[in-house]
């Protein structure tokens, strides 16, 4: 579950008051809002990477707002997909599993399961250069996922991709929802993405957050005790 | 980008003039010393034990000059890179003093530094600085670290944070993801930094005079060996040193390029 109590944080300029929010379990969250609304700086705040003023960010229960991004368990897949130019899809897919130490077999068959899973068996050898957009999004998130994180956040990924890449990002989303069950939020411009891979849909305006449901609404209990933000 | 376009032809004449006449001037330069220098004086030169002494000892206050000088550059340019902090300004400008400071003042400024009690209590207790080989070290080292600093600077800034952040979230502490995802990132920078420290090092002059003197067979460095040459005289042993210089120069160049010594590695 990601649960944010009224989160406020600032940043330059820009601030975010009493942010209120909840994804729960295993369930898709998207969150929705203009431009330069703060939809990327509330995901920077769950992961760690921008730290909040007051408020509670919970993740499975267990509250993070102290902890260093490298101990929160999210997987964040950033809008330009960050792919680490001097490494291989390989090597970049197997690292966040060295930083924990795992066996090198264990290592070897997750990369080839998520390979396999997102359609990059054949990327594995190369290099960010020369990797279309779509491949590179599929890159990140198997390196987001790659440890086994109790919850995914995705920045705008499928915000530079044409039409037929964007089909084969929701099938790798999919499958990712199937696979994994992993509890994720998705922050997009696009009523269409939101529409078709929410389980939770919800747009930040003017600073707060509210539930706009789905029409794809799946029957998770726990989707009816989501936070309704602060007024809609 | 070609140079096509007739309504462009303006400006692509001009600033491929400027180009030309500044890479004809370099080449002018270099041929009119090759022109200078006759083969007997190099082999003159070559074959005396004080030069030999002197380019030993040239090449090996370089090489320690530019390894200190990427200790301290690459730190503290991803420090001014990526960090906020008190003062950053002011450290900013600091470390680009020594680049502004005419050379014989940075000599006159590290003779000084070992002439007050800190300086004198450095010496009495630990090594002797000035007039020493440490001092032509020294020397190399304040004016190398500044343009190093600069050009790792520039390296870090075109190198995105973002990277590092998800290195964060995939696992890694700061330090770790400086060492496995910057660095190799900054690999071409810090080569190009470590050239032209070493570069900036061997051509060193003023700061060695007025700090470590010119002392044959002791502190005597190549630009050293030029100036003593010209000073008695010998004009042909000092172009020929001088044209000893252009090698090690090219050939650190040579090596850098071969490294891919430019920016950031993709």
């Amino acid at each position: 579950m990601i649960r944010l109590d009224s989160v406020s944080l600032t940043r330059g300029s820009f601030s975010l008051r009493e942010i209120t929010l909840t994804v729960p379990s295993g369930a898709y969250g998207v969150l929705m809002g203009s431009t330069a609304s703060g939809k990327t700086t509330i995901l920077e705040a769950i992961c760690g990477l921008r730290s909040i003023s007051s408020g509670k960010i919970r993740l499975d229960g267990r509250s993070v707002d102290l902890e260093d991004p490298a101990k929160r368990g999210v997987g964040f897949v950033p809008q330009d997909a960050a792919i680490f130019p001097t490494m291989t899809v390989r090597r970049q897919i197997e690292l966040p599993m060295r930083v924990r130490h795992w066996r090198r077999a264990r290592v070897r068959e997750r990369v080839e399961r998520l390979a396999d899973m997102l359609a990059i068996e054949h990327l594995l050898g190369r290099r960010a250069r020369g990797l279309s957009g779509g491949e590179r999004q599929r890159v990140a998130l198997a390196r987001a996922l790659s440890f086994g994180p109790t919850v995914l956040l995705l920045d705008e990924p499928m915000s530079a991709l044409d039409d037929d890449t964007r089909e084969q990002l929701y099938g790798s989303l999919e499958a990712v929802r199937e696979e994994t069950g992993v509890t994720a939020l998705h922050v997009t411009h696009s009523a269409n993405e939101a529409a078709r891979l929410g389980d939770v849909i919800l747009r930040l305006e003017d600073g707060h957050v509210r539930r706009v449901g789905s029409p794809h609404e799946r029957p998770l209990g726990s989707v009816q005790s989501i936070a309704r933000g602060i007024d809609a | 980008m070609t140079l096509s376009r007739p309504r462009d032809g303006l400006f692509h004449l001009s600033i491929m003039s400027l180009a030309l006449a500044y890479a004809l001037l370099v080449l002018l330069l270099l041929g009119a010393m090759a022109l200078r220098t006759d083969l007997a004086s190099i082999s003159s030169i070559l074959s005396d034990q004080a030069i030999r002494r002197a380019t030993l000892l040239s090449l090996t206050t370089s090489t320690l000059s530019m390894v200190i000088a990427l200790w301290i550059a690459v730190p503290t340019a991803y420090l001014l890179s990526r960090y906020e902090f008190f003062g950053r300004r002011l450290v900013d400008a600091l470390v680009d003093v020594p680049i502004a400071l005419p050379p014989l003042v940075v000599g006159l400024g590290l003779l000084i530094l070992f002439r007050t009690p800190a300086g004198a209590f450095f010496e009495s207790r630990l090594f002797a600085v000035s007039y020493e080989i440490p001092a032509i070290v020294l020397a190399q080292v304040v004016v190398a670290t500044a343009f190093a600093i600069r050009t790792m600077r520039a390296t870090f800034d075109q190198i995105d944070p973002r990277h590092e952040d998800v290195a964060r979230t995939l696992g890694m502490s700061r330090g770790r993801a400086f060492r496995t995802i910057t660095l190799p990132e900054a690999r071409k920078g810090v080569v190009a930094a470590g050239t032209i420290a070493w570069a900036r090092s061997l051509g060193e002059f003023g700061p060695i005079l007025v700090f470590a003197g010119a002392t044959r067979m002791k502190t005597e460095v190549l630009p050293t060996t030029i100036y003593l040459e010209l000073s008695t005289g010998e004009l042909g042993r000092a172009m020929g040193v001088a044209v000893l210089m252009v090698a090690l120069a090219l050939a650190a160049l040579i090596v850098a390029k071969l490294c891919g010594a430019t920016g950031v590695s993709r």
